[in-house]
């Protein structure tokens, strides 16, 4: 039916000279829908342009009436929905404020969640312990397949990589200080804290969220239990505490990727690997694996809460805020970890 | 009794999203054991007003009391024990996921009482069979339905014996007999408890069951239409946003109501 209605340019024409009344004959239509509205709602509008009378007598009866439906509250102009464009100077000076709104929320939530953490170890903190330790199920022994495939990925690419250079030298026995170095010092602790920020920090920016959006955290508020203390604190305690122990579980499985390399791959035994790795590794380095790892942990739990707390409510908003924490994470760490490199070059770590 | 200060005043209440004001120069006060209804058409700002009553926002202007007791500039640990005179029902519920319904009820109270756990779990018990959700202690609000989480959040907000109890639109998402059942339950428990109840609602059926006292917020205006008892506002006011929401549009007073 639809195609044998004219066109709107076609219609513009045919309604243009000398028509002064628009009338139908619809006495061989039996049954029509939403295509034949639009075509009639393109008519009255042309119609209405160019000031022609409209007989719709003509038309199916249920047609007239959806018509008369359609045209009884005329088209709302002001609705303002086309955006202007701004000036410069606009765009410019609301960013600014949108980034200072932006950071001054950051510093409000570091804040609060000091006071948490200290009232936690005042005693005073209010939360329960069995969400504690349901967190730490979460975000440590569930956690630790992931943590475990992508660390033995990880050793065993550094131990090809290494293998290919150090076997120009002759000296492919420094694969195991290559990876045994490389795990504990950056690749393990950096690794665990982007999965985590991943798998952990989206999750929880998305609970929090969703408790935003169902009002389950303003009924915590209006009971006179701190969301920080009740929801956040038991997240960041589960993450500090748990993060360095998954780095250490990682380190030490990218060292088995770059141990089934070598064995397999490169004529060093078993027992050499281990020796060199164990020749290699000294506390210093090993610590500031661990170091970094605790701070990672606040990192990804901060990133994680801060963003489900900032939740706007609507369910769209949740997957926001679960976006936004992992980019937010991921920055954060690398940062992190580039100052930590700084620092301990300078005190000679 | 005409000494004690009304149980909660608002002085000259302005709310703002920023720079954008919802209403303006708002006044009223609540006497103890009273319903008192905020109506209003969608969208004008009731159930921001009853963020303001219970501390989830700040006022741009104005200031809330209760029992004479100024509630916005109050000390932490003061507003602290006010918001625990204060029971509140979210629009949906509002239960916390990941508890059962008696952890839910039994929650305030392990939080901010000394009993065991075992009296907490009969308080919980007895406070949802008030509600009618006996034998549900133990499900999680995922497994029951709508109208079921809405009463399990009025056991909850009932849990501390609360002096006010705070409703956002309690028959949203109802059929017409749980709603109904719902404004019987309001008021058997104004009248048990002796509470004092503000009820935030469009339906009109439920606001001339249940109220006491009324206000009107009128959109177009930003400010107070009317207070007053619903009925003698549906016959006597001048104030016409007022009048024609109480006829539901019409001149004539429509037969149901």
């Amino acid at each position: 039916m639809q195609e044998k209605l004219p066109d709107s340019d076609r219609l513009q024409q045919e309604l243009g000279g000398g028509v002064s009344r628009v009338s139908f004959d619809a006495a061989g239509v039996t049954s029509w829908d939403s295509g034949l509205m639009t075509f009639l709602l393109r008519c009255w509008d042309i119609a209405a342009e160019k000031q022609l009378d409209v007989d719709e007598s003509g038309l199916p009866k249920g047609a007239g009436d959806l018509m008369k439906l359609a045209t009884a509250v005329p088209e709302k102009k002001d609705t303002g929905r086309t955006e202007r464009t701004r000036s410069l100077f606009y765009r410019l000076g609301s960013h600014s404020i949108a980034l200072a709104e932006e950071t001054w929320d950051i510093f409000t939530f570091l804040g609060e969640a000091t006071i948490a953490f200290l009232r936690f170890f005042g005693g005073r903190a209010r939360f329960r312990w069995r969400d504690l330790w349901v967190v730490v199920q979460q975000t440590g022994a569930e956690a630790l397949p992931i943590v475990a495939l992508i660390s033995f990925l990880v050793g065993l690419i550094l131990a090809y990589v290494g293998a290919v250079q150090l076997q120009k030298f002759g000296a492919t026995i420094y694969v195991a200080d290559l990876v045994g170095l490389a795990m504990v010092r950056e690749m393990g602790a950096i690794m665990t804290a982007i999965v985590m920020c991943g798998r952990t920090g989206a999750a929880f920016a998305a609970q929090l969220g969703t408790m935003k959006v169902s009002e389950e955290i303003d009924a915590l508020q209006t009971l006179g239990i701190s969301p920080m203390e009740f929801l956040v604190l038991p997240r960041m305690l589960a993450l500090c505490c748990m993060l360095p122990l998954l780095v250490l579980f990682s380190d030490f499985i990218g060292i088995i990727g770059g141990l089934v390399v070598s064995v397999t791959t490169l004529d060093i035994t078993f027992q050499q690997f281990v020796g060199r790795t164990i020749a290699a590794i000294d506390l210093p380095n090993f610590f500031s694996g661990l170091i970094k790892s605790v701070f990672f942990g606040v990192i990804v739990a901060a990133t994680g809460c801060l963003r489900g707390m900032q939740c706007g409510d609507s369910s769209a908003a949740v997957g926001v805020a679960a976006t936004s924490a992992v980019v937010t994470g991921i920055t954060c760490i690398i940062v992190a970890d580039a100052i930590f490199a700084v620092i301990f070059n300078i005190i000679g770590i | 009794m005409s000494t004690e200060p009304p149980k909660i005043k608002v002085e000259h209440l302005t709310m703002a999203y920023g720079s954008f004001v919802v209403m303006n120069d708002l006044n009223f006060e609540i006497n103890k054991g009273e319903v008192f209804v905020i109506m209003g058409g969608s969208g004008c700002g009731k159930s921001t007003l009853l963020k303001h009553l219970i501390g989830l926002k700040d006022p741009a202007k104005g200031d809330v009391y209760f029992d004479g007791q100024n509630f916005n500039r109050a000390e932490d640990e003061e507003k602290l024990l006010m918001l625990q005179k204060f029971g509140v029902l979210y629009q949906g519920g509002a239960l916390w996921s990941s508890m059962t319904l008696a952890e839910n009820v039994g929650l305030p109270l392990g939080e901010f009482t000394s009993l065991s756990q075992k009296e907490i779990r009969d308080i919980a018990t007895f406070k949802l069979s008030l509600v009618g959700l006996r034998g549900f202690e133990d499900f999680y609000p995922s497994e029951i339905s709508g109208g079921m989480r809405k009463r399990a959040g009025l056991a909850r907000a009932m849990a501390l014996d609360p002096d006010v109890l705070f409703f956002d639109e309690p028959s949203a998402g109802l059929d017409p007999i749980s709603s109904r059942r719902l404004d019987d339950l309001i008021l058997e428990l104004r009248d048990s408890l002796g509470a004092t109840v503000v009820v935030v609602t469009h339906e009109l059926a439920s606001i001339f069951a249940i109220a006491d006292k009324a206000i009107f917020l009128d959109a177009a205006t930003r400010t107070q239409g009317a207070i007053g008892k619903p009925r003698e506002l549906r016959d006597q006011t001048e104030n016409m946003a007022v009048r024609t929401f109480l006829r539901r549009g019409e001149e004539e007073i429509p037969e149901v109501l």
